[in-house]
């Protein structure tokens, strides 16, 4: 334990000599730059078996979610199913939208808490319990139908607040590693950390199925993991927080393809 | 458990007689090693499936005896050699005795 | 991170060793797998067994990302025909809690000695298959896998 410790604040102590980033100087950058150059997929750190595992739509442990969602959408539950209202074909694009802000609730949603408002308000059901198999294997269900397009969200208007939120968020230091997302991820990328490559922190894989987990899984989720890393305070799935870091986490990985559900480690 | 977890089977749906076919299975199971502690240290019990079997007409054509080192959502591939028309059977029985099971028509011309 | 880890190592030593503790030697390690992988044959084939190397590949990736899921692949030289045929494959780890990670039977309509799955490894190691062909007799292969460390501890 001791020998982690140091290790951490061996890294921590590198990268503030590399670059002091206080909060207040990232109030300098334009909201239409992104620190990086180029973004990569998480697809580029990972070895060529798991890439091979994510590539083979069988061997993939994903598309189990995705065909449970798939007869999901079309059971008869409440006041109807998902398919009574739309179409399949017409799921296609829909997760490339996501996050966004909801008229009607006033707020910024993503597309399980779309999936939520639809159950909620439509099919008079309760809300799905959030990274339980119902809710996943809709939502991985509804983002699969996107796979190879680029996200599409909208920061104009009533997002943007939100977007200035999350990428606030990014650039904050926090727990006991005193890290920032921003550290890591743009500036520290490529690098290794002990036996990984760390990568850009991209979202365009999600939902998941990380090796880890043995499970397939949400951003929020892996968003949870990433401060647990950093011994920082978490996050609820769902909470505004996430939902705005959401929002600039896939603002800032424009040019990416989606690729749900792709396999992480 | 009494909802059959997902299945998912790619079995090709017609062959030619002597032509080898490669099968491949998944289902959905944490397959809990019951090594695994959890976040307050307590002890994750094994739960795991134990057999697996492959058969069409009561032959069994493969099977597979699943340790807790067998990894989550377990998959296998294997290839058979198509003789006759008939449904492929395919069953999973966990370690408690609960068996699920899917079946799949090959027509073999 | 070598230097670090032999400076604490060293560092056990020097305290432990006046109480009589030994630490292993790879030597020693090395011979406690290959026991565990003998123990692993007779448990499933019965004692005594001759084991042949040979007519067993076993593909594993040179480098697991993560040791929960390991693809393998088994492929046992055999034309499995009712004269010369494989009945059945063990899947064994030296280095596992539990050595039998799997065993296989083949029926008489199986094509090809040729299995693929995903198994748990709990840390860098050889990975053995054995299979046993219809006249009794023993074959073995094996592949080895260096198993990575998730680089943020949770």
């Amino acid at each position: 334990m001791g020998y982690r410790l140091t290790l951490g604040l061996m890294l921590a102590s590198a990268l503030m000599l590399v670059h002091a980033q206080a909060p207040g100087m990232a109030q300098v950058m334009q909201i239409s730059e992104s620190p990086l150059d180029k973004p990569l997929s998480g697809f580029h750190f990972l070895t060529p078996e798991t890439r091979a595992m994510q590539q083979d739509d069988f061997a993939n442990p994903g598309y189990l979610w995705v065909a449970a969602g798939a007869e999901a959408f079309q059971q008869n539950v409440g006041a109807g199913s998902c398919a009574s209202c739309h179409d399949t074909k017409a799921m296609v694009g829909v997760a490339t939208r996501y996050p966004k802000f909801d008229e009607s609730a006033q707020t910024l949603i993503n597309l399980e808490g779309q999936i939520n408002q639809c159950r909620t308000k439509r099919q008079q059901l309760p809300a799905l319990a959030l990274e339980n198999q119902g809710i996943l294997s809709l939502s991985s269900f509804i983002t699969q139908q996107s796979q190879g397009m680029p996200t599409s969200v909208s920061i104009h208007g009533p997002a943007a607040p939100w977007l200035e939120r999350g990428k606030d968020y990014f650039f904050q230091r926090r727990g006991q590693l005193n890290l920032a997302c921003h550290q890591c991820h743009d500036e520290s990328w490529g690098k290794m950390l002990r036996g990984d490559q760390v990568s850009q922190g991209q979202p365009n894989g999600f939902p998941a199925y990380r090796l880890e987990w043995q499970s397939l899984g949400s951003l929020h989720r892996r968003l949870q993991d990433c401060e647990s890393g950093v011994r920082a305070q978490t996050q609820e799935l769902g909470s505004d927080a996430y939902l705005a870091l959401e929002l600039y986490l896939v603002w800032r990985s424009q040019g990416l393809a989606l690729e749900s559900p792709a396999v992480r480690r | 458990m009494t909802d059959q977890p997902t299945v998912r089977l790619s079995v090709p749906e017609r062959a030619k007689a002597g032509e080898v076919i490669e099968i491949k299975v998944m289902i959905q199971h944490d397959m809990e090693s019951g090594y695994r502690r959890g976040s307050l240290g307590e002890a994750i019990p094994r739960d795991i499936i134990k057999h697996f079997r492959c058969s069409m007409h009561g032959e069994t054509i493969f099977a597979a005896e699943f340790h807790p080192g067998v990894a989550a959502n377990p998959l296998l591939s294997f290839h058979m050699r198509a003789e006759r028309s008939g449904m492929l059977t395919f069953e999973w029985i966990d370690q408690t005795g609960v068996r699920w099971s899917k079946q799949a028509e090959l027509a073999v011309e | 991170m070598k230097k670090t880890v032999a400076r604490r190592r060293f560092l056990q030593g020097a305290l432990i060793l006046p109480m009589g503790w030994v630490m292993p030697s790879a030597a020693a390690e090395t011979q406690a797998r290959r026991q565990q992988v003998a123990a692993a044959i007779a448990e499933v084939f019965g004692p005594n067994r001759t084991v042949r190397a040979g007519k067993v590949q076993v593909r594993v990736p040179a480098i697991s990302e993560n040791g929960y899921s390991v693809p393998v692949a088994v492929e046992v030289d055999s034309p499995m025909t009712r004269d010369d045929h494989v009945r059945r494959i063990a899947v064994v780890s030296e280095a596992n809690p539990l050595a039998v990670i799997a065993q296989f039977e083949l029926g008489p309509q199986a094509a090809l000695a040729k299995v693929n799955t995903r198994i748990r490894l709990a840390d860098s190691q050889r990975v053995y298959a054995v299979a046993e062909m219809n006249d009794g007799t023993l074959w073995t292969g094996y592949g080895h896998s260096i198993v990575t460390l998730a680089a943020c501890v949770i």
